[in-house]
């Protein structure tokens, strides 16, 4: 009833190609924003920020990164790990060597160095797809974490090869707080969304999604295959390096080469297969599964008088639920939740009429 | 157990409030201690048995009423020694637990301890490092709520060197001696490599490095390495599944097991008996002999496991390295908190009282013979400059059934040892924009 397009009638062009077209749907997402900006920080405890939010939306912006290369350009991927340390190690080294420099810049230019290394990975693709490329990319995963251990340059020869987090300060307002550190991943998180978005439905992404059908058929009808692939290589690449800068100084503050080791590279995967491939709404909800489902069991668990089942087991029954929850969910919808939330708002634009 | 205590909240809350001295906040008399246990993944046996024994002796205190009338209570929460859980874990159970205040934390991972440093000291509550850590945190003038008690890596390692000098005639025949190291791919592994080439110009030994990354279950190159090498000593810097490996590739590449020394991390039971004979002649450095002849030890076994509440699922286990490990650790932490309540009275404290507790922890021998703990824990006494208290260790010898200590406590060279920490604690300082303490102005 509430959601439901009668009466609005496009009389623009520009209005017919906006990417809400339903009213209900863009005061939706402004209310959501609103939200997200105001009323998140003023109610949000420290656990909802550190531990909940901010790892959420820093692995949905790597979900993200993903999806452009693997979900919209078809290009498999395991290194995206490796691409969020190249991000990560670069932002620390500019803010450390580079003096002056702005936070922001450090982190978009640790995304830039992130997005040419991740380039330089790609060039196999030219030759070689699917399951082969996806063991080349796991070169990337293995050279990365090896330079960085091996040179301890990159660590400002750290003993344990860890770096913190520089001062969060951007323009004279520092971010440091579990509050500030929220505000600056989600202002992140949208811009880069915003963009995300936008470019799945320009020409380039229109380009990667005819790559992804059927290279060929693309090539014939006049795309460039090289550019095509290494953009998505390039502009995925940037995506992750800064969710990678993100992750070590807006979520833990410290991180090691070993924290983007290749089971990050999985879950990063695992949140695009469960939420989506080809979505960007996927995933939010896929990040979600994957970073909060187990938050909750644990929490849940914790509420069970201690005792009553040996704490080790409970751990593992966790495990054994989790797992059993993705199998039933790929086999509910293989194409991910993106595809179950869809089918949901399809049914509530005509509700409560059957179709 | 929140059931449990939920009731007796009520409970006496209805007393309180009939005579008429309801206090809602301090209705519990309870100190709180959050747990970031681990008891799944390639570390539980580090974690079960530690976690284990820091609980039982918790019971212990409260079966003997507590700290001066104040319970203990814990909750755990599994980190599976991964960074990010432990954080969420870390921010989970802060806030202490109906009502009663959080103590201190003890994650028992460097990864995690590293990650949670600047947390703990913006919401003041102390991080408890025990034999591990990061060491410039030894400087507790930077580092106010940080404790790497008894044995931080440095003192660790320059223990080992001091002992491998000893025993081949004094530390002057290290010149010229090879020695290579087998570390952990993690930070915890890599912590001692600088103060090692310190060490090895200072002393004139040719030392190689060896990584071996996390889990450890695969060493053959490294060993293989090794072989070619021919080093006159290997110390394994290990933890948990690397051990056992380490000690089987060292007997198919056919080094001597008795020229390895094992560290802190890699000197337990469970270290050495899944290599079976492979482990037969293994040093390892360790600051608490095992064993259960303590009286601490036995007092635990009466009223704990006796009467059916330990938390060992394997009961064997009992007296154990990581066991007894996490008895010191519950000592320590209890009697920090029970100096703090000296000073600030008997009651729950917060974060902040417990930590002026452990800087002025000072166990002399009396103290320890009090606690029943003699010969298990080292005389430790702390200050504002000086978060580590001991830097003793002895070594010990696997004879195949158990560890026989070989040697009398061996110092490190601390005063080698401390200009180092100090400057890597003043960098720290000026990165972080942080202004040390005046240790001479602290009471």
């Amino acid at each position: 009833m509430l959601y439901q397009e009668a009466g609005q009638l496009a009389r623009r062009y520009a209005a017919e190609r906006r990417i809400f077209r339903l009213r209900q749907d863009r005061i939706g997402l402004l209310l959501l924003l609103v939200f997200a900006f105001v009323g998140v920080p003023w109610l949000g405890n420290d656990y909802w920020f550190s531990a909940i939010l901010i790892p959420f939306m820093v692995l949905s912006l790597a979900g993200l990164g993903l999806n452009l290369l693997t979900g919209f350009a078809g290009q498999l991927s395991l290194g995206s790990a490796a691409f969020m340390a190249v991000g990560a190690f670069a932002a620390y080294n500019l803010q450390l060597r580079v003096a002056g420099m702005p936070l922001l810049l450090s982190f978009a230019l640790g995304g830039v160095i992130a997005g040419l290394v991740a380039l330089v990975f790609g060039l196999p693709s030219l030759r070689i797809k699917g399951f082969y490329l996806l063991v080349s990319t796991l070169a990337a995963q293995f050279v990365v974490e090896w330079v960085l251990t091996r040179f301890s340059w990159f660590t400002n020869d750290n003993a344990s090869g860890v770096i913190t987090s520089p001062p969060l300060i951007i323009a004279g307002v520092d971010f440091s707080s579990p509050q500030g550190r929220y505000l600056l991943t989600l202002g992140l998180l949208v811009l880069l969304f915003w963009l995300g978005k936008n470019l799945v439905r320009s020409e380039l992404g229109r380009n990667w999604m005819a790559v992804r059908d059927m290279d060929t058929a693309a090539a014939v009808i006049g795309i460039r295959l090289l550019k095509a692939k290494l953009l998505a290589f390039a502009i995925s690449g940037f995506y992750l390096g800064i969710a990678g800068s993100l992750w070590a100084f807006a979520y833990l503050g410290t991180v090691e080469p070993h924290g983007f080791d290749l089971s990050r590279s999985f879950q990063v995967l695992f949140i695009i297969i469960i939420g989506g491939l080809g979505s960007v709404l996927g995933n939010f909800l896929g990040a979600a599964f994957i970073v909060l489902f187990p938050i909750l069991l644990g929490n849940l668990s914790a509420l069970l008088p201690v005792g009553v089942i040996d704490s080790g087991q409970l751990e593992n029954l966790q495990k054994v639920l989790f797992g059993a929850l993705i199998i039933v969910f790929l086999i509910k919808e293989p194409e991910g939740l993106a595809r179950l939330w869809q089918r949901f708002r399809l049914r509530l634009r005509v509700w409560p009429l059957r179709y | 157990m929140n059931h449990r205590t939920s009731l007796r909240r009520v409970a006496l809350a209805l007393a309180l409030l009939g005579s008429g001295l309801a206090s809602a906040v301090q209705a519990a008399n309870e100190q709180y201690f959050p747990l970031q246990s681990y008891r799944v993944g390639p570390y539980a046996a580090g974690g079960t048995g530690f976690f284990g024994g820091f609980i039982d002796y918790m019971q212990y205190v409260n079966a003997n009423g507590g700290v001066n009338g104040v319970k203990l209570t814990w909750s755990e929460c599994e980190t599976e020694y991964v960074v990010e859980k432990g954080v969420e874990c870390y921010e989970r159970l802060k806030g202490g637990l109906n009502g009663a205040p959080a103590a201190a934390t003890n994650p028992l991972s460097v990864g995690i301890a590293y990650a949670t440093l600047e947390r703990s000291t913006a919401d003041k509550l102390p991080l408890i490092t025990i034999n591990h850590g990061r060491t410039d945190s030894t400087d507790g003038s930077v580092f106010p709520y940080v404790f790497p008690l008894q044995l931080n890596p440095y003192s660790e390692v320059s223990a080992i060197v001091n002992y491998i000098g000893q025993r081949d005639g004094g530390i002057a025949t290290l010149k010229g001696k090879k020695i290579a190291v087998l570390y952990h791919g993690s930070p915890y592994g890599k912590e001692t490599n600088s103060v090692l080439e310190t060490l090895a110009k200072n002393y004139g030994f040719e030392l190689t490095t060896l990584e071996v990354p996390h889990p450890g279950n695969e060493q053959q190159s490294q060993w293989l390495n090794i072989r070619r090498l021919k080093p006159d000593w290997v110390i394994l810097r290990g933890w948990g599944v690397m051990n056992p490996v380490a000690l089987k590739s060292a007997q198919k590449v056919g080094y001597p097991v008795d020229h390895i020394i094992g560290n802190i991390w890699s000197n337990s039971e469970e270290d050495v008996i899944p290599a079976g004979a492979a482990a037969k002649g293994f040093i390892s450095i360790t600051t608490h002999p095992s064993g259960t002849d303590f009286p601490v030890l036995k007092g635990i076994q009466k009223d704990v496991p006796d009467k059916g509440q330990g938390n060992l699922a394997d009961a064997k286990r009992f007296g154990t390295v990581y066991y007894n490990l996490g008895v010191v650790n519950g000592i320590l932490n209890v009697e920090a908190l029970r100096i703090a309540q000296a000073k600030f009275g008997e009651k729950p404290l917060t974060g902040e009282q417990v930590r002026w507790g452990f800087e002025h922890l000072d166990l002399d021998d009396a103290r320890l013979q009090a606690l029943g703990a003699k010969g298990l824990v080292q005389p430790l006494k702390l200050s504002c400059a000086d978060h580590e208290g001991g830097g003793a260790v002895r070594f010990q010898q696997w004879d195949g059934q158990r560890w026989n200590l070989i040697s009398d406590w061996v110092q490190a060279d601390r005063g080698l040892l401390r200009p180092i920490i100090e400057a890597s604690a003043a960098q720290y300082a000026k990165e972080k924009g942080i202004t040390p303490r005046d240790c001479s102005k602290e009471q």
